[in-house]
């Protein structure tokens, strides 16, 4: 799935109004697949199928088909947990931004990403494996009460759905754009092929195939950053490069100029990148979001469990090398048919130029979104008299247009099956954690409590076909009405904050009771969705929001994030304050220091989570030091 | 992954290895004929020869550390 404060600006506000527009232009595919191309892309979906159809006499109960079994190894959990949020429209949007911002998109990487991977390995797995949950939600029924737990459960699988089915709209747009497919086409056989191997193997299906996906991921796009380093002198030929075209450094920072939010790019202040980004936001995601934390939850032991996120913390810190190298590359080896360096442009810019049978649309329009860019004039004046070979490509197009210029044929079908399994791993991951959630905590107590274990199987492989189909019904909505994909992708942003600090209160404060844990998840929704139907309809309370004037739209994530967190804690503390707590006897395995863990047998350094965990964090501090 | 089934790397495996077999098998074409895909950069490394045998490695590893029936330790 895409997180939404994740997302790099250009996709977490460039889609929305502006990706539908490129439907418009009269732009060539940037690729041609050849038919060795094909039987790659075939080969994938043959495999994914066949996985499905091998695993369905293994999915027959619910412990199976909801929870892999709860027998996944640390390993497979883990890269299973870094592959579901390993998108393709994050890999092409944080190659994009890249190109945008320079390495202060590693952030979202590091920062973002490791010190709440960490934690939940560390600090929250334990809580969440020994109460046995089967989901998120779940937890908070056992810690908080049934109320808490439906307003997460109706949320989650809301914001589950609608998203699977923006991010196949907006997938099935890129599969437009870079190769020529029919939207149909794309969004149809991409879809009923997830349909299929969830459907038929239930999560160990998806586990299974994310685990595929990940390695093909990888050996899809690592060509791209390694031939772009060869072409451009190495790291140090890079900089060098990038010095003489755009002459400035700070391309090759992540916190030096973040003292004040006029100094980069990005309009981001460094507390903003801690607290909002790197806690909040962060926590929210990687500690509470269903979606993750179930492929934690199928582990075979605690151990595994607790490995698992610090085994995907390493390869998420290895991401930006095929993501942000790839954007930075792009920035001093992309070049025009001619020769000479091609310069990137936002969505809006090339919505403004969209043309029809007699040139560019709107030529003043498209003038002035274009004086906004570093397009040399020349090149300028050919968009507008609609010469050939004139072209404007978006900054999410830096890795598709990078894998074109390296890949030739069979290499190039490897890349773009890395896209797809990146989008079908990330739409797996949605539609599985929504039948869990459908399931068990909005069908079983609100609707049939007294079911037996196969006919919630039952249950849980019909959600799937109908979550399916209300994704390809969403992806169908937003290109009638594009607006609606603004608001879909807040969903996430509105929920997780409030959600974590419900969750972390609940697992870390014996003190905090039932009517805490609704009203402070509930009323910290609704604030947030205040917060972000307040900037939206007046664009000028972002500096309000963001403490300046000179905040941008990623900056309002971070700090909607944040306010929205300390509102649902004091909202959770003054309640918890004036309500009775439960006895400590009914919070055993649910809450620090009501609970006694499993002793777990001492094991040598290398197979302990401490060790590992240090390591990461060593590494973690050495490239924050390294790319100061 | 634990359990009587086939372990997923095994599959992964078998995966690679056909996809490193196509992609080298192009590459020996594309060296041997020396006609180079238009547009496409630094052809003069052979890529698709090296990243297939890569590629068919890492599948034989995969295939035959975890193939059907190995005992597991």
């Amino acid at each position: 799935m895409c997180m939404f404060g994740f997302l790099p600006a250009t996709f977490a506000s460039g889609i929305p109004a502006s990706l539908p527009a490129l439907l418009a232009l009269r732009a060539e595919p940037l690729a041609h697949l050849r038919s060795l191309d094909i039987v790659v892309i075939a080969l994938y979906f043959a495999m994914v199928l066949w996985i499905g159809f091998y695993l369905k006499g293994r999915s027959n109960t619910g412990e199976d088909f909801f929870m892999a079994g709860r027998e996944m190894t640390a390993w497979i959990a883990g890269l299973s947990f870094v592959s579901a949020n390993l998108g393709s429209l994050e890999l092409m949007g944080w190659a994009g931004s890249a190109y945008q911002y320079g390495i202060l998109a590693v952030n979202w990487y590091w920062i973002g990403a490791i010190p709440a991977m960490l934690f939940l390995g560390l600090m929250m797995m334990p809580f969440y494996y020994v109460c046995k949950t089967h989901s998120v939600p779940g937890y908070l029924d056992l810690r908080y009460g049934g109320e808490a737990r439906s307003v997460a459960a109706v949320a989650f699988a809301m914001e589950m759905i609608l998203m699977s089915g923006v991010n196949m709209f907006a997938m099935a747009v890129v599969m437009k754009v870079v190769l020529g497919w029919d939207l149909n086409f794309s969004i149809i056989v991409s879809s009923l092929a997830v349909a299929a191997y969830v459907g038929l193997g239930g999560l160990r299906s998806a586990i299974f195939n994310e685990v595929m996906q990940f390695v093909l991921i990888w050996g899809g796009a690592l060509l791209v950053p390694i031939l772009g380093l060869v072409q451009a002198g190495g790291w140090t030929g890079l900089k060098a490069k990038i010095l003489t075209n755009l002459g400035s450094d700070s391309y090759f920072h992540i916190w030096r100029d973040t003292g004040s939010f006029a100094a980069n790019p990005m309009g981001v202040h460094w507390t903003g990148i801690v607290f909002g980004l790197g806690f909040v936001i962060s926590f929210g995601y990687w500690t509470t979001d269903f979606l993750v934390v179930q492929r934690v939850l199928a582990a075979h032991n605690l151990r595994a469990a607790r490995m698992a996120p610090i085994i995907a913390s390493f390869f998420k810190m290895a991401v930006p090398f095929i993501v942000i190298l790839p954007g930075l590359l792009g920035l001093v080896l992309l070049q025009n048919p001619d020769g000479s360096r091609r310069v990137l442009v936002g969505e809006d810019v090339v919505a403004a130029c969209s043309s029809g049978a007699g040139g560019v649309q709107d030529p003043s329009g498209c003038s002035a979104a274009m004086a906004k860019t570093t397009l040399p004039a020349d090149y300028q004046q050919k968009v507008l008299s609609g010469a050939p070979n004139a072209e404007l490509h978006t900054y999410n197009q830096a890795l598709p247009l990078m894998m074109v210029r390296y890949m030739g044929p069979g290499l190039l079908g490897l890349g773009i099956t890395a896209l797809i399994a990146g989008f079908m791993s990330g739409m797996a991951g949605n539609v599985s954690a929504f039948s869990t959630v459908w399931t068990y905590d909005i069908y079983r107590p609100l609707i049939h409590k007294t079911g037996s274990d196969s006919h919630y199987v039952l249950v849980g492989r019909l959600s799937i076909l109908i979550g399916v189909a209300i994704s390809i019904g969403a992806a169908y909505l937003v290109q009638q009405f594009h607006g609606i994909m603004d608001y879909v992708q807040a969903l996430f942003s509105i929920f997780v904050a409030p959600l974590l600090a419900v969750i972390l209160f609940g697992m870390f404060w014996k003190r905090a009771t039932r009517m805490a844990g609704f009203l402070g998840l509930f009323l910290g929704i609704v604030f947030s969705a205040g917060l972000f139907i307040w900037v939206k309809f007046n664009p000028a309370a972002l500096a309000t929001v963001a403490l300046s004037p000179d905040a941008k739209p990623m900056a309002e994530n971070v700090f909607r994030a944040l306010w929205a967190f300390l509102f649902a804690s004091i909202v959770l503390i003054l309640v918890t304050l004036v309500t009775k707590p439960r006895p400590l006897a009914e919070l055993d395995g649910l809450v620090y220091g009501a609970t006694i863990l499993p002793k777990e047998e001492p094991v040598p350094f290398y197979k302990n989570e401490w060790a590992w965990a240090t390591v990461v964090f060593v590494i973690f501090v050495a490239l924050n030091i390294i790319f100061w | 992954m634990h359990g009587s089934g086939i372990p997923i790397w095994f599959f992964i495996g078998v995966l690679l290895i056909f996809y490193g077999v196509m992609i080298f098998g192009y590459g020996v074409y594309e060296w041997s004929t020396a006609i180079y895909p238009l547009g496409v950069q630094l052809t003069n490394l052979h890529t698709p020869v090296w990243w297939g045998v890569l590629l068919s490695l890492l599948g034989l590893l995969y295939v035959i550390k975890f193939r059907p029936g190995r005992a597991r330790k």
